[in-house]
């Protein structure tokens, strides 16, 4: 079974841990949109009102006026719904922030299918894709509220740009305070041999229930953790290309750009392998209750274990 | 420094525009030409600024939002000897500090930020004054912007965040040749009127002749002395000023002169530092 220490949102991660880094250090500044709140920033714009801006709804502003506080010397962290932070502002993410290597960091809220009821509109399956492809930024997708803390307190202290992806929705918490973080560094979450399930965000703990349910049918499966997709760790994605020989990664996230092309691409240079992906077919979510959407859109940890008896024919 | 030394300057950094955008064999002469006294006015007068160390913290900032124009920002800060007047003979060649838009990462000092997309710089000056603001410091920020640029959304975003936040630190300037590439600006698309738009916006608006450097001067001493809002410097200029075939013309935006008008134009240049 796969111990679970309760649920909560990743959302809350971020602002909690901002929270912990406002206290330590006096540069860390929070930039907002209008939604400060459903983002969990508003604990530190309450207690940090000298390091917090509502830039209102303007986010290419709103990234705009980031990129000027590192200018200024602060550590600049934004959030917002993941479409309007990664999508309206791309090229001032692009051109001014990674171009100029501005030590900016981005909570794309929001994430997902999960955001649910608000629908199509605000439920972000992009942004890996279109923040992949620039230049020296690092992407971050934790899979529980734990490890957005580690995730959100790591990238303060790394220098340049990183963007974080977390979501609304309560999902269960299995990691501990315990388990490594190191971005760049994925972390194996299960041992095993036949086949390797590499997945980041929301669809790690359904790996981890994915691999339970191969166990049963005496297939050992490997679950990897890959929250940094960049820089993504070749050499653990490489090693169980060649001890399990195939891959199945899970994301929820457009099928094209995101972590399974990530992981394609170093399989494709280094140790080819058959892989399957589990991710949004092309195509746009809707309005619904979470768990729904995450089952009609094939993103349950019943679609990982298909993938895995699919992948293992062609291995 | 005196306003003829002032127009010295200018001219020898006109003469560096020419000559390097001719080296270069591309680029942007005419919006250059038509910042120049907005630029030299600030560097060699009101911006506190140590061309030793351009990171010194308690540096005025400066923002070009026009990144299209920075042969006008490199002849600056190689007169100001930032770095060697040689190496703006580099401009645009594989390798060089000197990129066609400024580039932060190339590390060529006086760089504050990578430009060259237009309707980003109001926003990022706007930043870095909130962050001087927050951390009780007093310098100053200035954003030198085209008028073309003033289509571009994000540039309202930003003049209403100035506002809102009372960035008496922020001094924008808008380079105001009335030209952009498509022709002029009232034919493709309007900005007018910008004094208005920025006033309604909340800011103190100044409005010059952007070659006067007796305005140019007033106004900046104004910027310095207003509080509560941001100022915006509305500087009527002429694209390509100071060479003669080029001034008003929109073919000139990006249009590199002949070895022949080279020659004329520094003529001309030199004729002008003798009156």
């Amino acid at each position: 079974m796969v111990e679970v220490f309760g649920k909560k949102a990743t959302r809350f991660g971020f602002g909690e841990s901002l929270i912990e880094l406002g206290k330590e250090n006096s540069k860390i500044f929070v930039l907002g949109a209008d939604t400060a709140s459903s983002v969990a920033i508003n604990i530190f714009r309450d207690m940090f009102p000298d390091r917090f801006l509502n830039v209102g709804i303007a986010e290419t502003n709103l990234l705009g006026m980031a990129a000027g506080l590192a200018i200024a010397g602060f550590i600049p962290f934004v959030a917002t719904y993941g479409v309007f932070a990664a999508g309206r502002p791309w090229e001032q993410i692009r051109t001014t922030i990674c171009y100029s290597n501005l030590n900016v960091k981005i909570g794309g809220s929001h994430s997902g299918l999960m955001v649910g009821s608000d629908g199509a509109t605000h439920q972000a399956l992009e942004e890996i894709a279109i923040i992949r492809c620039l230049p020296r930024i690092k992407i971050i997708v934790p899979c529980d509220f734990i490890e957005t803390k580690k995730a959100v307190i790591a990238s303060a202290y790394v220098d340049g740009p990183v963007y974080i992806r977390y979501g609304r929705e309560n999902t269960p918490i299995f990691t501990n305070d315990n388990s490594p973080f190191e971005i760049g560094r994925a972390n194996i979450l299960r041992e095993g041999n036949d086949v390797a399930i590499m997945a980041c965000g929301t669809m790690v703990y359904e790996a981890l229930m994915a691999a339970e349910l191969l166990g049963k049918k005496e297939i050992e499966a490997r679950v990897i953790n890959i929250h940094t997709i960049k820089p993504i760790d070749e050499k653990i994605i490489i090693s169980a290309a060649k001890e399990c020989g195939a891959i199945v990664t899970a994301e929820e996230h457009q099928i094209y750009g995101g972590l399974g092309s990530a992981v394609a691409e170093v399989l494709v240079k280094n140790y080819p392998v058959p892989v399957e992906m589990v991710a949004i077919n092309d195509t746009f979510g809707e309005s619904g209750n979470p768990m729904d959407l995450m089952v009609k859109y094939g993103l349950r940890d019943v679609n990982i274990a298909k993938a895995v008896q699919k992948v293992l024919k062609r291995k | 420094m005196e306003i003829s030394d002032l127009k010295i300057v200018s001219a020898n950094v006109r003469k560096d525009i020419v000559k390097m955008l001719e080296l270069a064999g591309s680029g942007h002469p005419g919006g250059s030409l038509s910042a120049v006294e907005l630029v030299v006015g600030l560097y060699f007068k009101h911006m506190k600024f140590n061309p030793k160390d351009t990171n010194d913290l308690s540096r005025d900032y400066f923002v070009l939002s026009k990144g299209h124009a920075c042969p006008v920002l490199y002849a600056v800060l190689a007169r100001l000897e930032c770095f060697s007047l040689n190496e703006l003979c580099t401009l645009r060649k594989i390798g060089s500090r000197l990129q066609g838009h400024p580039a932060k990462d190339k590390k060529l000092p006086g760089i504050e930020v990578s430009t060259g997309s237009l309707g980003y710089g109001l926003s990022i000056g706007a930043g870095i004054s909130v962050g001087m603001k927050r951390a009780k410091k007093n310098n100053k920020v200035y954003v030198l912007m085209g008028d073309g640029e003033q289509q571009e959304g994000s540039i309202w975003e930003a003049a209403m965040a100035a506002s809102q936040f009372k960035l008496d630190n922020l001094c924008a300037i808008v380079d105001n040749n009335g030209l952009q590439i498509d022709g002029a600006i009232k034919d493709v698309m309007n900005i007018e009127p910008l004094a208005d738009k920025y006033r309604s916006f909340g800011w103190n608006v100044l409005q010059i002749d952007g070659h006067n450097f007796f305005e140019v001067d007033r106004a900046y001493s104004q910027f310095k002395e207003t509080k509560d809002k941001p100022t915006a410097i509305i500087a009527k200029t002429v694209k390509g000023k100071g060479i003669s075939y080029m001034e008003n013309l929109t073919e000139w935006h990006g249009k590199i002169p002949s070895k022949e008008l080279v020659q004329k134009a520094l003529e001309e240049i030199d004729v002008l530092i003798k009156k």
